[in-house]
């Protein structure tokens, strides 16, 4: 079976001279939810850019379910469709209009447009909005009207850069769930996010950039199966006037009812309960203090700008 | 794409296109109206009636052809390069690009698009006119073929300007200081055999000079240049342009990163 996307030595330098991507080669398979994370300046949105035709790409080659980008780019288009990162619209259209107009230029005639322009909209909960001037859509329903946007030619790959900036955690709930609809529909989907939270949440395989280099490329759960220790938030019933020591749980008391642990993967928690139960410390809830996936983020690219990347 | 879907493409943008300008009719059509009528008034009725005649024509009738195609050659021009810049500026060119358009679409959408404002221009104004002055149309393929033929020039020249411009100031400095003059120094209020032979020659590399005179000869069946002559100048000059604007759309020059 072909890729969804597959990239090969895929490289650019922008006027001016800098390198945004320094040969890159990457695989998506068909039905995959795949995140793409990196810093800003990673090259992430070069890398969509040049899947999208945005951006020229200065070396290398990309192909969507087998259809060369620069050879076969009728098909290949046909088959993508992108959320950008920043509005790309014409604010002074209504969303319908916008929806219909971009259904023409993939070739899908006005009434079918019509029909599936209604439809996204409904599922995306814009359909009373459908007739007002964009420009005075919220800064969620604006993200919203793009993904419907995106989607008005059924593409087989979908494209979306950071789609849940800014959003508020209710609606991104919400466009997760309707993003997961998608893929379970068939649709593949890569997406770039800074909430980390979100790629573990929704993707199966990851890719991390940094300085124009993949730093990982594997699965979130592979990825997730190298994270070596994690810190835990413990409420106290108590309120404690020293920090408790533990040997081998080193741990902070950040308020009279609050403590920190540190707790290595090859430790049990259980023990470090029985251990708190024997000095009187009775713990009332637990919860980790950090998105493994963000600690996990933070190193590898840590390591890169230090010098001490695989590659 | 197929030929079908080509065809779905290219009426959607020229239908967005003429819904814009539509939308907007007041800073589109009504304003490029009242600056002809007033231009009548002016120099048609007020001071072309102490003028008298030019080329043996009473002045208002000697001016009307070149008001009309004054009208499309500044709307064709506008709505092309205003539009095309408007989607650069908000991105929204972007889903054009992103779409499997190919570029001679695009090209021949706006295109289109800025020939039915301009045409649509020049026929309110022709409407007008003739509460002005009286003329009957000498030669009617002519004056459809020069009046279409300059129209797409302008829509192609305008397309180019916005490819080229990074900022509002750049799409208003050809306008001012490229087209206004060449307007007017193109034989729309004159007759340029009044300039005397240095000046008359000079005149002659003005494009706009064959236009009008092309339309003046088409209603009033006079004219200082060639027909001929004059339809080569316009038609070179399309083929010229349209490569220009296709090539740079198909480079993606200021278009793409």
């Amino acid at each position: 079976m072909q890729p969804a996307l597959a990239i090969e030595q895929l490289s650019k330098t922008y006027e001016g001279g800098f390198q945004a991507l320094k040969d890159i080669s990457l695989n998506v398979q068909p039905g995959d939810f795949f995140a793409l994370l990196g810093p800003n300046g990673a090259g992430k949105s070069t890398t969509i850019g040049i899947i999208c035709s945005l951006v020229l790409k200065t070396g290398g080659k990309v192909s969507i379910f087998g259809h060369d980008i620069d050879k076969d780019f009728a098909q290949a288009k046909q088959l993508v469709g992108v959320v950008p990162q920043e509005f790309n619209f014409n604010q002074f259209e209504k969303p319908i209009d916008i929806l219909i107009h971009q259904a023409g230029y993939f070739g899908i005639s006005r009434d079918v447009a019509i029909v599936r322009a209604e439809k996204y909209l409904r599922q995306l909960g814009l359909w009373d909005k459908s007739h007002v001037p964009s420009r005075t859509l919220s800064g969620g329903m604006k993200r919203r009207l793009m993904i419907a946007r995106a989607l008005i030619h059924e593409p087989k790959l979908l494209v979306l850069d950071e789609p849940t900036a800014g959003v508020d955690i209710e609606l991104r709930r919400s466009m997760w769930e309707f993003l997961r609809d998608i893929n379970a529909s068939g649709t593949t989907i890569i997406l770039t996010t800074h909430y980390l939270e979100e790629a573990e949440s929704l993707c199966r395989n990851v890719a991390i950039i940094d300085h124009g280099k993949i730093v990982q490329n594997t699965s979130i759960r592979e990825l997730l199966a190298q994270l070596n220790k994690e810190l835990f938030v413990l409420d106290i019933r108590e309120p404690l006037t020293e920090c408790p020591e533990i040997e081998g749980y080193p741990m902070t008391l950040i308020e009279p009812n609050t403590l920190e642990v540190e707790v290595e993967k090859s430790q049990s928690v259980n023990n470090l309960f029985e251990v708190l139960s024997g000095q009187g410390i009775e713990v009332l809830s637990m919860r980790n203090k950090t998105n493994r996936l963000e600690e996990l983020f933070f190193t590898m690219v840590e390591k890169n700008l230090t010098g001490e990347s695989h590659d | 794409m197929t030929s079908q879907q080509k065809w779905i493409a290219f009426i959607t943008i020229v239908r967005r296109e003429i819904q814009r300008f539509l939308r907007i009719w007041p800073q589109t059509l009504l304003p490029p109206v009242i600056t002809i009528v007033l231009y009548f008034v002016i120099f048609g009725t007020l001071i072309g009636s102490r003028i008298g005649e030019m080329s043996g024509l009473p002045y208002i009738q000697f001016v009307a052809p070149g008001l009309i195609m004054m009208s499309v050659i500044t709307n064709s021009y506008s709505n092309v390069v205003s539009s095309f810049f408007g989607s650069k500026f908000q991105r929204n060119i972007e889903e054009l690009l992103v779409s499997p358009v190919p570029s001679w679409i695009i090209l021949s959408g706006y295109v289109v698009g800025g020939m039915s404002r301009g045409l649509g221009v020049g026929l309110i104004v022709t409407i007008l006119s003739l509460y002005f002055a009286d003329f009957s149309i000498h030669s009617l393929p002519v004056t459809i073929a020069i009046v279409l033929m300059t129209s797409l020039m302008f829509s192609l020249a305008g397309l180019i300007n916005a490819i080229f411009a990074r900022n509002f100031d750049d799409i208003s400095i050809i306008p001012t200081f490229v087209l206004t003059p060449l307007i007017y120094l193109g034989g729309v209020f004159y007759s340029i055999d009044m300039l005397g032979e240095f000046w008359g020659g000079v005149s002659q590399i003005n494009p706009i000079l064959y236009m009008v005179n092309a339309f003046r000869y088409g209603i009033a069946g006079i004219s200082d240049i060639n027909i001929v002559w004059a339809f080569t100048m316009v038609i070179l000059f399309c083929v010229l342009l349209f490569s220009v604007a296709l090539n740079l759309l198909d480079k993606g020059s200021r278009l793409r990163s």
